[in-house]
């Protein structure tokens, strides 16, 4: 009698679950306990990966709770692809979705986060905006399109969240001040970097993001946020390199 | 707002911005990689899991393994003599020294 893959699996991921019956050595003699040996050795690989996944979380709730937790996590939400750098997609709305945390209303965000910082490490090159480029007849610039980057991700938190990344990741960092911060993770040279977004700043970059021109997306920045600065925002996505050149590039 | 006041509000806006991008571009870009520095572990990489990259230098100021550290400041940087009291220093390039056995 022999084993099929779905019953092999099917228990790989419940540590109450029966060995599967008829699973046999190659020697002929009962699977056992080395069955049960692979299948901590699985969910214990996997929090490893959560557990890398997810640095600024796994800091805030410390080794103890993060393992207790990433054990669930894994048990429910095992990975989906053979891309592990992208796993953990839905460990946001999981740590959410957790009773005992809901006095860390921050969790979440910090775990977007952290898969934002992935994402965008592993987000296509691409040639960034030239300020040069912006130098033209002034008549035009209302009606020009502005693409993010392939790298650039933004998170509009009610929490401190650069703050907590960067209190739980710098040495010396000042601690969380009290306010809601808006997060733009770019990649201005080989690592993705978080920086804090100026009011409003999240909607206009929304608003380019979804096609809109440099005048539409001020007004939607406006309409987000009264006092917006488009010139504080321009400055800021031009010195991170979070904005796509103009140019149509034929070479690449 | 007329159209024409946010044509001149938006381009006056981008002037703005376009003052003074070419000292912080500068200065944002100058980081450089920094081989022989890191502390077992604790090379930069921000991969994630199932990748090679993260954490995996196993020895101290591992020769071939880097830090992004600011422009100018690599070869500065202080590190311990090797065990034979040759000065150690950081390197532009990767370095054959402290690798793992």
């Amino acid at each position: 009698m022999t084993v099929t893959e779905a019953q092999f699996r099917e228990a790989l991921l419940d540590p109450d679950a029966p060995v599967p019956a008829g699973l046999v050595s190659a020697t002929g003699a009962p699977a056992g306990a080395r069955y049960s040996v692979y299948r901590n050795n699985v969910t214990v690989s996997l929090c490893q990966a959560l557990a890398t996944a997810f640095p600024l979380v796994a800091k805030l709730l410390g080794p103890e709770n993060f393992a207790g937790l990433s054990k669930l996590y894994v048990r429910q939400h095992p990975p989906t692809s053979q891309l592990m750098m992208f796993y953990g997609t839905e460990f946001p709305e999981f740590l959410g979705g957790i009773a005992s945390l809901a006095h860390l209303g921050y969790l979440p965000d910090c775990a977007r986060l952290d898969l934002a910082l992935r994402q965008s490490y592993h987000a296509a090159d691409g040639v960034a905006l030239d300020p040069a480029e912006l130098q033209m007849d002034p008549a035009l610039l209302a009606g020009l399109r502005l693409a993010p980057a392939p790298a650039t991700r933004v998170l509009r938190s009610s929490w401190p969240l650069f703050d907590l990344w960067r209190y739980n990741t710098e040495a010396g960092a000042p601690k969380p001040r009290a306010v809601a911060q808006d997060v733009l993770i770019t990649r201005p040279e080989f690592d993705p970097v978080p920086v804090l977004l100026p009011a409003g700043a999240a909607a206009w970059l929304d608003a380019l993001a979804r096609g809109m021109t440099l005048g539409e997306a001020n007004d939607a920045a406006l309409r987000d946020t009264a006092d917006f600065d488009l010139s504080a925002a321009l400055s800021t996505a031009l010195q991170t390199k979070s904005l796509s050149t103009l140019k149509k590039d034929k070479t690449l | 707002m007329s159209s024409t006041m946010k044509t001149v509000a938006i381009a006056s806006a981008v002037a703005a911005a376009l003052v003074g991008q070419t000292t912080t571009v500068a200065e944002a870009a100058a980081k450089e990689k920094c081989y022989g520095v890191s502390l077992a572990g604790a090379n930069d990489c921000a991969a994630g899991p199932g990748t090679t990259c993260a954490g995996t230098s196993t020895v101290d100021y591992q020769g071939n393994a880097w830090t992004l550290v600011d422009a100018g400041t690599c070869m500065e940087i202080e590190l311990p003599e090797m065990a034979d009291g040759t000065p150690r220093e950081g390197s532009l390039e990767e370095l054959d020294r402290d690798l793992p056995a």
